[in-house]
């Protein structure tokens, strides 16, 4: 007889969920044509809501953690909360995708979707080294697939090109980190790291930073950032909406996670080496957003400059840290899956890339996109009446608790920043009139997209909402940042 | 639940007015119905206020964010309730004005001002330093919009320069809200004690010197008073200013008082600085809207300098002088709208000689202008004349430049006064140009009304704005 784990079938529920929605997809493609797509995107959707609502029993239960599968998964509170915020993420990314003109792929695109979901519930949950890097793999390949999907688009296939390269080699480098933090400790998962002494070991921490700089690139954080502006204009916009939110909310957790549970012990080390990547994000990602045109390109630089900002809570190596990354990343993912899904509304009614010029009048002509569009805009700049103040708030005062006063600063340089282009998009909107329209819209009223109208409103909703019902979200954050050992 | 009220009411309004498909002069009826609502629930606000206990009344307080000690948490004193009349009635104005002009874009704009109306008014009643800050960057919202879609033809540049100098301002405030709450462990203002951080207090004082604007922190001020639609302008200038005052008077002074002593010699030199300064470009100016701006500009320096006179005759000379000023600056700006309207123009050279066969609009300008003069007898000249007698404890220096101010702002509004009713008649006024229509009176006289009436009986204010103790909870 061999010996099989005991397995704890609700902690990989969403996992399982998600995956069985994929298959459910995939089989999709043997349907009639007519009834592929709305079977495909059915299932998905379906796959995110379920898992989302596993992820939220999971949270529940979860009030003390357990490590699952001889200590290779963990059953907590942190990985059920980012599970919850991927399921509903995801689950907007699908109803964002109805609308996309695509003629075939859609049983694949939809299958992928949830497949890449899975693998981000999974990763998040990952204790030792090996799921980690399977995780992060899993999901990985998905995206690569995900971004060239619509492969007559030549930017697209560009992109895909571009991540497939600069994403394997993220991923070697954080092999390569893991194996040599394996071979300094001789364990694999993070408490058993933790607990190992090998301080004396030089190649322990350039493992320690190549495993930082591995998940950096996912994080898109600079200095590893430099395809996310190219591979976020040339993916479908539905992909980009997952990635920019999905990709990243996986990654951060991921980042804490493993700087807190497996290198206790170096926490004056990485906290250095996470302030500096934030710092360098903030800079970088704020004045490459001022100088773009193409809409996507600067929400990609946005993104970079959000990652910035997460990874000063991160930094901060405290349980208020913790609690201020989980709180920011709520009205976050709404705010991006939100602005991408207005952005694909309008290019699917101009047939062509959203640039600021042709978002002239828009904020007139389509009154609906136009306010969803400003209030995205103003919560990425954080202004109140949004989520994405408290979400600053919170990363702030960590960061002041922390010490860092010299990154608050530069936080609020970097805001200040940020008005720049983000009032630009509004500027636009609302202050340039349709006539200098550039383009000729494809005419008459817009295709009408009732799935991706819901997408927008609940983005919306979440981002709103998150400024007025702060203390159940953060009280959240705060239990999901307690089940690890700060 | 009176301060909720009053918040919420503009809130409301603004949301019905933008989703009601109305018709454009029925949704500037209704906009303007719920600003008289607002004066109305004011009044009543009033009648259950006790001048005579200088705490906290009228209040509402509810938890926000329990863990950082974040609340809900509004109310009055005397002197806040006096600033929220005055916004009550210019914004009033405001709107009828814009009614009365027929902006386009109809639910938008009107929705923007009540919008607008509502956050000034939480701004005012704002007990929690969060939610302070969370309506003082409220207000830039709506202001963005209106002056960048219905502004006059360099509004991008205005839009851009305001926008620019206020986030400046309120993000380095936006990071002493961090600090200040993070080291008191809350957010309220009635519960945290006082900091003696003099970094912290720069970030709050900066802020509020660009609202304000206070001199060197104006550079916004030119553009965006020029370019603004002339009632936006009117609500910048009365209104908007004013929550600079605030914020020194409820947060920089009684919680830093240590810093707002130490530098209180710098700003009160900045504050006689912008008074003169500004005084002299309004004298300078080429146009009527660059003088209302100035003078204006000058007469928050002169405010200031009541503030921080860090005395009872100040302190009440400045909020006189906030009230009168704000209905003083409303109702010029709203005048030189109603000339621009007639002329196209608002340059000094282009006008003159309007009083001839104009009679109700020479009287109307005459009056504003001499309050706005500070004629003997005014309530500019109360308030101004205890902003004097305030400042001379802390030096007869201060006494002589507020002196100098005076004598200032006679030599602009004079110029005022005579550009547009005497002289020879200017090119661009024409034959035809009509006099005052009753709808325009409407808007103007009650304001004046309301002036003459602080004239005769100046003490309303200034003896109720503070009373002992809400003396005590402000002086350091």
């Amino acid at each position: 007889m061999i010996d099989t784990p005991t397995v704890d079938w609700l902690a990989l529920s969403p996992t399982i969920a998600l995956l069985a929605a994929a298959g459910v997809a995939l089989l999709s493609a043997l349907l009639p044509a007519w009834m592929r797509k709305s079977v495909a995107a059915v299932a998905a959707l379906v796959g995110f809501v379920v898992a989302a609502v596993l992820a939220g029993v999971l949270f529940d239960e979860s009030s003390t953690s357990e490590v699952l599968l001889e200590g290779t998964m963990v059953r907590d509170q942190l990985a059920a909360m980012a599970q919850l915020i991927l399921g509903v993420t995801g689950a907007a990314v699908v109803l964002a995708s109805w609308g996309e003109q695509r003629r075939e792929n859609h049983a694949e695109y939809y299958a992928l979707l949830a497949t890449a979901g899975a693998g981000m519930v999974f990763f998040v949950g990952a204790e030792d080294l090996m799921t980690l890097f399977l995780g992060l793999e899993w999901f990985s390949l998905c995206l690569y697939i995900l971004v060239a999907i619509d492969s007559e688009r030549e930017t697209s296939l560009e992109a895909g090109l571009k991540y497939l390269i600069v994403g394997g080699f993220g991923s070697a480098v954080l092999l390569f980190g893991s194996a040599l933090v394996y071979g300094a400790t001789s364990e694999l998962s993070f408490p058993a790291i933790g607990a190992a002494d090998p301080s004396s070991d030089s190649f322990f921490y350039a493992g320690l930073a190549m495993i930082l700089a591995g998940l950096a690139f996912k994080v898109s954080a600079a200095p590893f950032h430099m395809w996310t502006p190219d591979v976020y204009q040339g993916s479908p916009t539905s992909v980009t909406a997952f990635m920019a939110a999905a990709t990243k909310t996986a990654a951060l957790v991921v980042t804490l996670r493993v700087l807190v549970t497996a290198f206790p012990e170096q926490t004056d080390v990485w906290t250095i080496a996470v302030a500096v990547l934030a710092a360098i994000s903030l800079v970088w990602g704020n004045l490459g957003a001022l100088a773009q045109s193409d809409v996507k390109r600067l929400l990609a630089y946005s993104s970079i400059s959000h990652a910035g900002f997460m990874l000063m809570a991160i930094a901060a190596s405290s349980e208020r840290g913790g609690e201020a990354l989980l709180y920011y990343l709520v009205p976050y993912c709404a705010m991006s899956v939100g602005a991408f899904a207005v952005i694909a509304a309008r290019e699917r009614e101009l047939q062509a890339p959203v640039t600021l010029d042709s978002l002239a009048g828009m904020g007139w002509e389509r009154p609906y996109h136009g306010i969803a569009l400003w209030i995205f805009m103003l919560g990425m700049a954080g202004f109140p009446l949004t989520g994405g103040m408290f979400g600053k708030l919170f990363v702030f005062s960590a960061a002041y608790d922390a010490g860092d006063w010299w990154l608050v600063l530069l936080g609020v340089a970097a805001t200040a920043v940020s008005l720049g282009y983000y009032l630009n998009v509004v500027r636009r909107l609302y202050m340039s009139s349709g006539a200098e329209l550039r383009l000729a819209p494809a005419g008459g009223s817009p295709p009408r997209d009732p799935a991706l109208s819901v997408a927008i409103g609940a983005a919306v909703v979440v981002t709103v909402g998150s400024f007025f019902v702060v203390q159940p979200i953060l009280d959240a954050a705060s239990d999901a940042a307690a089940s690890l050992p700060f | 639940m009176w301060t909720t009220a009053l918040i919420l009411l503009p809130l409301v309004g603004a949301l019905v007015v933008a989703i009601l498909p109305l018709p454009r002069e029925s949704t500037a009826g209704l906009a303007l119905l719920v600003a008289l609502a607002e004066i109305a629930l004011w009044v009543a606000a009033l009648g259950r206020f006790d001048f005579d206990d200088g705490g906290l009344q009228l209040g509402t307080s509810r938890e926000w964010v329990e863990s950082l000690g974040i609340s809900y948490s509004v109310g009055f004193y005397g002197f806040s309730l006096w600033l929220v009349g005055a916004t009550a009635v210019v914004f009033a104005a405001a709107i009828g004005y814009a009614m009365w002009v027929g902006r386009d874009r109809s639910r938008a704009y009107h929705a923007l001002m009540l919008f607008l109306l509502g956050a000034v008014v939480a701004t005012f009643a704002a007990q929690d330093l969060l939610l302070f800050y969370v309506s003082f960057e409220a207000m830039l919202i709506p202001l963005y919009v209106l002056v960048g879609v219905w502004g006059g033809e360099r509004r991008q540049a205005a839009t851009v320069t305001f926008v620019l100098y206020t986030m400046a301002g309120s993000l380095l405030m936006l990071a002493s809200v961090v600090a200040f709450g993070v080291t008191q462990g809350t957010f309220s203002l009635t519960e945290s004690g006082t900091s003696d951080n003099v970094w912290i207090f720069l970030g709050f004082a900066i802020a509020f010197a660009v609202k304000a604007p206070l001199f060197p922190f104006h550079g916004w001020l030119p553009l965006a008073y020029r370019e603004s639609p002339v009632e936006v302008a009117a609500v910048l200038s009365a209104i908007v200013s004013k929550t600079a005052i605030y914020g020194f008077l409820r947060i920089g002074i009684p919680k830093f008082p240590e810093p707002a002593d130490d530098l209180s010699v710098l700003i009160l030199v900045l504050a006689c600085a912008g008074l003169v300064y500004g005084s002299l470009l309004a004298f300078r100016a080429p146009d009527l809207r660059g003088v209302i701006a100035y003078s204006s500009m000058a007469q928050m320096g002169l405010i200031t300098i009541g503030v921080f006179a860090f005395d009872d005759l100040g302190l009440d000379g400045a909020i006189l002088q906030s009230v009168a000023h704000a209905l003083v600056s409303a109702s010029m700006f709203l005048l030189v709208g109603m000339v621009e309207r007639r002329c196209g123009t608002s340059d000094v050279d282009a006008l003159g000689g309007m009083a001839r066969g104009r009679p109700s609009l020479a009287t109307v300008v005459l009056v504003a202008g001499m309050i706005a003069l500070a004629v003997p007898g005014s309530a500019t000249f109360a308030g101004e004349f205890l902003i004097m007698a305030g400042a001379y404890q802390q030096g007869w220096g201060y006494s002589v430049v507020v002196a100098l101010g005076i004598v200032l702002a006679a030599m602009y509004t004079l110029r005022v006064i005579s550009a547009i009713l005497h002289v020879k008649p200017g090119r661009a006024v024409r034959e035809e140009a009509l006099d005052l229509r009753p709808g325009e009176l409407a808007l103007v006289l009650p304001m004046l009304l309301i002036l003459l009436g602080l004239s005769l009986w100046p003490a309303l204010v200034s003896e109720s704005a503070f009373v002992a103790g809400t003396l005590s909870e402000i002086l350091p």
